[in-house]
C-alpha cells in the first residue's frame, strides 16, 4: 500500500469543512433521548490538504484511459470528451430538483427527449426509456416488460433462452425477473446453433437475449432468422447492446427484428466508467411493447413544452429506480451524439472495426484464435498455446501488461473459450498504439519461452504485486477495525 | 470527426494492410439485407464551439433549485458540497477507469471504496457495507430480495410509509418473483405498528420501514425491530444518511439491512442522477450482499493490498443463481461520499444535522403560527414535515415562487388525496433570512 | 493421484464409501484441482435430507462455484466441521480428512448405480 489509509491519517480535532453556527433562535429540536445517537461514526478527522494530497496520491495507483492503453473487451473504453463534462457539469443542469416543476426544467427535458429520439434512430426501435441506471439495469427493465407483456395476454411464459457465449448479466437479470434461464449452445463457428435453439424453442418461452455482435466479436449472421424463429413461437428478441459501438449506422437491431435492447452510455456514447459507474442503460423496444415502458415518460406537448408523465400509462410496469434516470450522464451522451452526427455516427463504428481487424492482423500467431470469422470491433485470442509449450496462462500475459503500462484486456472470458483474452482497441486509439501493443504481445511470447517466471511473478513495476484473492476471499476484512490503529 | 483515433490516410492504409478499399467492406459479416442503407436522421454534427452555445442556450431555459431558495426534498436535497470534491473526482484516473478488476492496476479506486465501506457502515453503525447499488429506491427492492435469500421465507412487510417511488420500485422488481410484498398503510403519518404485528409470520422475510419516512416523521425503529426479530424476520431500513449525524444508527437498533439514497453526501441534486445506492449489513450475511465488496488482503511479498472479493455472489460467476444482477454500480459517486465524509468528518455531519434539524423546526414553528396552516402529524421529525394547508397546495407554492423561493413538493404529486399538503425540507444552507421570507410569504 | 478401491464416483466427481449403516460422501482430488484454491463451502445441516443426483451444497474457489451432488439418498447424520472451518483440507486430503458428510441411507440399492474406482478413472482418463 502505497498510501495509507485516510483513518490512519486522522488527527484528533483536526476540521476541514466547518459550517456557521445557527442562526435561528432554537437550539435544535427536543427529540426523545431514544431517538438520538449514541456512539457517534468514526469518520477520520482530516485537514482538506490531507484528503486531497490522499486521493491524488491515490490516483497514481489507478491505470485509465487518460493515462492507459485500455483495450478491455466488451467494455468500449474510448476517450472520454472534455465538453462533455463541462456541459453536464453546468449549475442549471446539476441544481435541478427531481420535483422541479416541468417549466423550470425545459432545458433539460428538450435535452433528453431529443437524446430519446435519436436513440430510437439508432437502434431502429419506435420507444425509448432512459430510466435505466446501467445495463444490467436495463436488461432487467426489458425483462420485467416482457413478462408483463405476456402477462397482459393472460399467457405465463416462463423460460428466457441465453446462449452459453453471453455475459452474465443476462441470465442473472432473467433470473431477478422471475424467468428460469435455458441455455442455447454456440456453432463451431462461434454463433448461434440454431439447430439447438430450434430445439428450445416451445410455448413456455418467453425471449431469447442475445448480444449482437456476440461475445467473441462476431456479428450473429442468423440473427434475422434468430428473430424469426423466437417470433414464430410467441416470443421475443432482447438484443444486448453492450457492442452497439460496432454498428452504429451500420445496421440496426429494430431491423432485425430485435424487440428490445439497451444501450450502455458509458460504452458506445462515451460516457466516463468512473471506476464501475455511474452509467445508464436506456432500453428502445418495438411498438408492442411501448405501453410497458417504465414511468416517468418524457414527452412533448403540443406548444412544443416538455413534460415528464407518470399517470396515464396503465400497463406501464413502473419504476425501476426514483426519479428519472441518470440525468447528469445522459447529459453527456447527448453531447456526444451532437458532436458526431449521422457521419460521426457511422465512422465511429466503421474505425471501431477498423481498428480491432487491424490489430488482431498484428498480434502474434502463438495466441489461437478460436473463431475464424471477421471480428467487429473486438476480437477474442486463447491463450492455450502458451499454457501448454511454457505453463504460461493468460492471467500471467495480463499481469505483464500491466508492467508495459497497458491495461490488460478481458481475461477468462467469454467462458467459452479456454483462458481467453478479449481485445477491444475502441476507434479513439491511433495505430501506433496499437502496434506498440502487438508488438508488447509479441516481447510478452518471448519472454514465456526464455523466462516464464518473469511472468509468473508479474507485474513488477507497480506499487503491489499480484494481490492475494484466494486470502481475500478465506479471511473476509472489508473494512477498517480501529484495533489495528493501536 | 474529432474523437477518432486516425486521420483519414492512415485509415486507408490500415485498411490496406487489410486488403480492403472501403471501411464498407469490414462489415462483409453483415448480411446485405439487414444493412441499413443512406445516412440516419441525426441532427447534423457540431463542432464544440457550437455544442458549447447551444447546450449553454439550452442550460438558460432551466430553473435550477440551487440556484434559488428551495425547499425541496423528497429524497434530493440541496446540502452544501465542499469544493474539493468536485476537483478531485474530475480527475481522470478516477474518471476514466474501469471497474477494478484488475487489482494491481486499480489500488486507487479499491483503497477509496474500502475506506467508502468502512465509513458507511461506521455511519450506519453496522458491520459493513458493500460498494454501492444504483440508488435508494432499487436499494430497498435489492434489500428484500437479499432478506429472502437470507431467511429463505416470502412476505416482505412494507409500511406506505417508505417513499412512494421506493415502494413502487419495489412492486416493479417483485411482480414476476414468488416474493410477497404486502402494503400496510400508514397510522397518524407513521408506520401503523399494530397492523404490522398482526401480519408478521413465520412466513415474513422482513419488514421495510423508512425512517425519517417519507413524511419527514422519525419511525419507532426501536419496536419495529423486536417485533420483526422476534419471529425470526429482518429489519430493513431505509434511512437519509445525514439524519445519521444526530438521529440513533440502524446498528444501535439492530436493524439487519440497511440502504439509503445517498445523494446527500456530496452528490448534485442532478434532477435525481446519478445517484447513490447504499447498502449495509451484518457480516454474517456477506454472501447473500448485492453488488460489489472490496476486500483487504496482501500480495505476494506481504504488503497490505486490495481486491474485489467474494465475487462468486455475482453475475459473471453464479450467472442466473447470483444474489443480484448488478454489474456497473455507482463508482465514482462512492468517491463523493468518500470524500464528503472525510471533510465533513463527524462533527461536521452533526453540524450539519443539527442545523438541519434546528431550522427546519423553527421554520415548521413560523409557519404553524399562521391561521390555517399546521404541521400535519405530531411525531417527531428531523429536516422535513408535511405543511398543512387551508388552501390548494399549488396556490401556496405560486405565492412563494413570487418571491423567488421553491416551497416544497406538492404531497398530490404521489397522493391525490393530499391536494392541501406539502412537503417541505430545511437544510443547512437555509438561513434564518430565507426561512422568514418563506413566513412571510405563505402567510401574505 | 489415485482414486481408492473402497469408494464409489459420480459423473460430478463426488465419492461415497459406506461405513455401517451410513455412507460418508466428499468430492474427489480431481473435483478439488479442477477449482484450483478453494475459499469456501456450504453443506447441510444434521438432519436435512439429500437425494441422489440432487445439489446437497456448494463449493467456491475465488472464481468458479461448483454443486455439490450428492451420490446417495438419506439424511445427514453427521457434517465435517473442520472442512466448513477450514475448506483447504479439501485439497490436501479429499478422501479422508477432506470428507463432508455422512448420511444414513435411506435406499442403498443407489450404490449399485456409482461408478467403481476403475471406471472413475476411465472418465478422467477420457477427460
Amino acid at each position: 500500500m502505497p498510501e495509507p489509509l485516510i483513518f490512519d491519517k486522522s488527527q484528533p480535532g483536526q476540521r476541514a469543512v466547518e459550517f456557521p453556527p445557527s442562526d435561528v433562535p432554537n437550539a435544535g429540536p427536543v427529540l426523545p433521548e431514544n431517538l438520538l445517537r449514541r456512539k457517534p461514526p468514526r469518520l477520520p478527522e482530516v485537514a482538506e490538504r490531507s484528503v486531497v494530497r490522499h486521493l491524488t496520491i491515490l490516483s497514481r495507483e489507478n491505470f485509465s484511459v487518460d493515462t492507459n492503453f485500455y483495450p478491455l473487451g466488451s467494455c468500449t473504453m474510448k476517450y472520454n470528451p472534455r465538453v462533455n463534462e463541462q456541459l453536464s457539469g453546468l449549475p442549471e443542469f446539476t441544481g435541478l430538483h427531481p420535483y422541479q416543476f416541468d417549466e423550470d426544467c425545459q432545458g433539460t427535458l428538450a435535452i433528453l427527449w431529443q437524446l430519446q429520439e435519436m436513440l430510437k434512430e439508432i437502434t431502429g426501435l419506435p420507444g425509448v426509456s432512459l430510466q435505466p441506471a446501467a445495463g444490467a439495469h436495463g436488461e432487467l427493465t426489458a425483462m420485467l416488460m416482457f413478462a408483463a407483456w405476456f402477462r397482459d395476454r393472460g399467457e405465463r411464459r416462463t423460460t428466457i433462452l441465453v446462449p452459453d457465449s453471453a455475459h452474465g448479466t443476462n441470465p442473472a437479470s432473467a433470473a431477478i425477473a422471475g424467468f428460469k434461464i435455458v441455455q442455447v449452445r454456440s456453432n463451431e463457428h462461434g454463433l448461434i446453433d440454431l439447430d439447438d435453439l430450434r430445439s428450445k424453442l416451445d410455448a413456455s418461452v418467453a425471449g431469447m437475449m442475445l448480444t449482437c455482435p456476440n461475445t467473441l466479436g462476431l456479428f450473429e449472421t442468423d440473427v434475422g432468422e434468430v428473430a424469426k424463429l423466437l417470433h414464430g413461437v410467441g416470443a421475443k428478441l432482447y438484443i444486448d447492446g453492450a457492442n452497439l459501438n460496432a454498428i452504429l449506422g451500420v445496421t440496426r437491431p429494430g431491423d432485425w427484428g430485435a424487440d428490445a435492447l439497451h444501450i450502455n452510455t458509458h460504452k458506445t456514447l462515451s460516457t466516463p466508467h468512473g471506476g464501475g459507474g455511474p452509467g445508464a442503460g436506456p432500453i428502445a423496444v418495438a411498438a408492442d411493447l411501448v405501453p410497458f415502458l417504465p414511468v416517468p415518460r418524457i414527452e412533448r406537448g403540443e406548444t412544443g413544452v416538455f413534460h415528464l408523465v407518470d399517470t396515464g400509462h396503465p400497463k406501464s410496469i413502473g419504476r425501476v429506480r426514483a426519479f428519472l434516470g441518470q440525468t447528469g450522464v445522459l447529459l453527456r451522451a447527448y453531447c456526444y451524439l451532437r458532436r458526431l452526427g449521422a457521419r460521426g455516427v457511422r465512422e465511429t463504428a466503421e474505425n471501431a472495426v477498423l481498428n480491432a481487424r487491424y490489430l488482431q492482423s498484428r498480434c502474434p500467431k502463438d495466441f489461437a484464435t478460436p473463431y475464424a470469422g471477421d471480428c467487429m470491433h473486438e476480437f477474442v485470442l486463447s491463450g492455450t498455446p502458451l499454457k501448454k509449450a511454457f505453463g504460461v496462462r493468460t492471467l500471467d500475459v495480463a499481469k505483464r501488461l500491466i508492467d508495459r503500462g497497458i491495461h490488460p484486456p478481458t481475461v477468462y472470458f467469454p467462458l467459452i473459450v479456454d483462458e481467453a483474452m478479449m481485445i477491444e482497441p475502441t476507434e479513439t486509439e491511433r495505430r501506433r498504439t496499437l502496434d506498440w501493443f502487438a508488438d508488447v504481445l509479441a516481447e510478452i511470447v518471448a519472454e514465456a519461452k526464455a523466462d516464464a517466471d518473469q511472468l509468473h511473478d508479474a507485474p513488477h513495476t507497480t506499487s503491489i504485486s499480484r494481490a492475494d484473492e484466494v486470502r481475500a476471499a478465506r479471511d473476509l476484512d472489508l473494512r477498517y477495525t480501529w484495533d489495528e490503529a493501536k | 470527426m474529432a474523437y477518432l483515433g486516425n486521420p483519414p490516410d492512415t485509415q486507408k492504409d490500415m485498411l490496406a494492410e487489410l486488403g480492403l478499399t472501403r471501411h464498407s467492406e469490414l462489415f462483409r459479416s453483415i448480411p446485405e439485407s439487414l444493412r441499413f442503407k443512406g445516412d440516419l436522421n441525426l441532427p447534423p454534427a457540431e463542432t464544440e464551439m457550437d455544442l458549447v452555445r447551444h447546450v449553454r442556450t439550452l442550460a438558460k431555459r432551466n430553473r435550477p433549485a440551487g440556484d434559488t431558495v428551495s425547499f425541496l426534498g423528497g429524497g434530493v436535497y440541496d446540502h452544501f458540497i465542499p469544493s474539493a470534491i468536485d476537483a478531485l473526482t474530475s480527475r481522470g484516473e478516477f474518471l476514466t477507469c474501469y471497474t477494478p478488476y484488475q487489482a494491481e492496476a486499480s489500488q486507487g479506486t479499491l483503497q477509496i471504496l474500502w475506506e467508502y465501506q468502512t465509513m458507511i457502515a461506521e455511519l450506519t453503525g453496522m458491520e459493513l457495507a458493500n460498494a454501492s447499488l444504483y440508488d435508494g429506491a432499487s436499494a430497498v427492492a435489492e434489500a428484500a430480495m437479499m432478506a429472502a435469500a437470507v431467511t429463505r421465507r416470502r412476505k416482505v412487510i412494507v409500511s406506505q410509509t417508505l417513499h412512494p417511488e421506493s415502494l413502487a420500485c419495489l412492486k416493479t422488481y417483485l411482480i414476476n418473483t414468488d416474493l410477497e410484498p404486502v402494503t400496510v398503510p400508514w397510522k397518524n403519518g407513521a408506520a401503523d405498528m399494530e397492523t404490522i404485528a398482526g401480519l408478521l409470520d413465520d412466513e415474513t422475510a422482513c419488514v421495510i420501514a423508512q425512517t425519517p419516512n417519507f413524511f419527514g416523521v422519525i419511525e419507532p425503529m426501536e419496536k419495529l425491530s423486536e417485533m420483526a426479530h422476534a419471529i425470526g424476520a429482518l429489519l430493513v431500513v431505509s434511512v437519509d444518511p445525514i439524519s445519521l449525524g444526530l438521529l440513533a444508527s440502524p446498528g444501535e437498533y439492530e436493524a439487519d439491512i440497511v440502504v439509503g439514497e445517498g445523494q446527500s453526501l456530496g452528490l448534485p441534486m442532478n434532477m435525481g442522477g446519478p445517484s447513490l445506492g447504499f447498502l449495509a449489513t451484518r457480516k454474517k450475511f456477506a454472501r447473500q450482499i448485492p453488488g460489489r465488496l472490496v476486500g483487504r488482503t496482501v500480495d505476494h511479498h506481504g504488503k497490505a493490498c486490495f481486491c474485489l472479493t467474494l465475487q462468486t455472489r455475482e453475475q459473471h460467476i453464479r450467472r442466473e443463481k447470483a444474489t443480484s444482477n448488478i454489474c456497473t454500480n455507482e463508482g465514482l459517486m462512492t468517491v463523493r461520499a468518500m470524500l464528503y465524509l472525510s471533510l465533513v468528518g463527524a462533527a461536521g455531519l452533526k453540524e450539519v444535522a443539527r442545523l438541519c434539524a434546528a431550522k427546519a423546526h423553527y421554520l415548521a414553528e413560523g409557519l404553524s403560527q399562521i391561521k390555517g396552516f399546521g404541521v400535519r402529524y405530531a411525531a417527531p421529525f428531523f429536516k422535513e414535515f408535511v405543511l398543512e394547508c387551508d388552501q390548494d397546495a399549488d396556490r401556496v407554492l405560486a405565492r412563494v415562487a413570487k418571491h423567488g423561493i421553491l416551497g416544497g413538493v406538492p404531497m398530490a404529486r404521489f397522493y391525490p388525496q393530499m391536494s392541501n399538503r406539502l412537503l417541505v425540507a430545511v437544510t443547512e444552507k437555509r438561513t434564518r433570512a430565507e426561512l422568514d421570507a418563506f413566513i412571510a410569504a405563505v402567510s401574505q | 493421484m489415485s482414486n481408492p478401491k473402497g469408494c464409489k464416483y459420480t459423473e460430478s466427481h463426488e465419492w461415497c464409501r459406506t461405513e455401517g449403516p451410513a455412507a460418508v460422501v466428499g468430492i474427489t482430488q480431481h473435483a478439488a484441482e479442477q477449482l484450483t484454491d478453494l475459499v469456501y463451502i456450504d453443506l447441510p445441516s444434521v438432519g436435512d435430507t439429500v437425494s441422489a443426483g440432487q445439489p446437497f451444497g456448494e463449493i467456491e474457489s475465488v472464481k468458479a462455484v461448483g454443486e455439490l451432488n450428492s451420490p446417495v439418498s438419506g439424511e445427514v447424520v453427521e457434517v465435517n466441521q473442520a472442512v466448513l472451518d477450514d475448506v483447504s483440507i479439501i485439497s490436501s486430503d479429499a478422501f479422508e480428512a477432506g470428507w463432508l458428510i455422512k448420511v444414513r441411507l435411506s435406499n442403498p440399492g443407489e450404490l449399485d448405480g456409482l461408478m467403481d474406482a476403475a471406471e472413475y478413472d476411465k472418465i478422467l482418463a477420457d477427460h
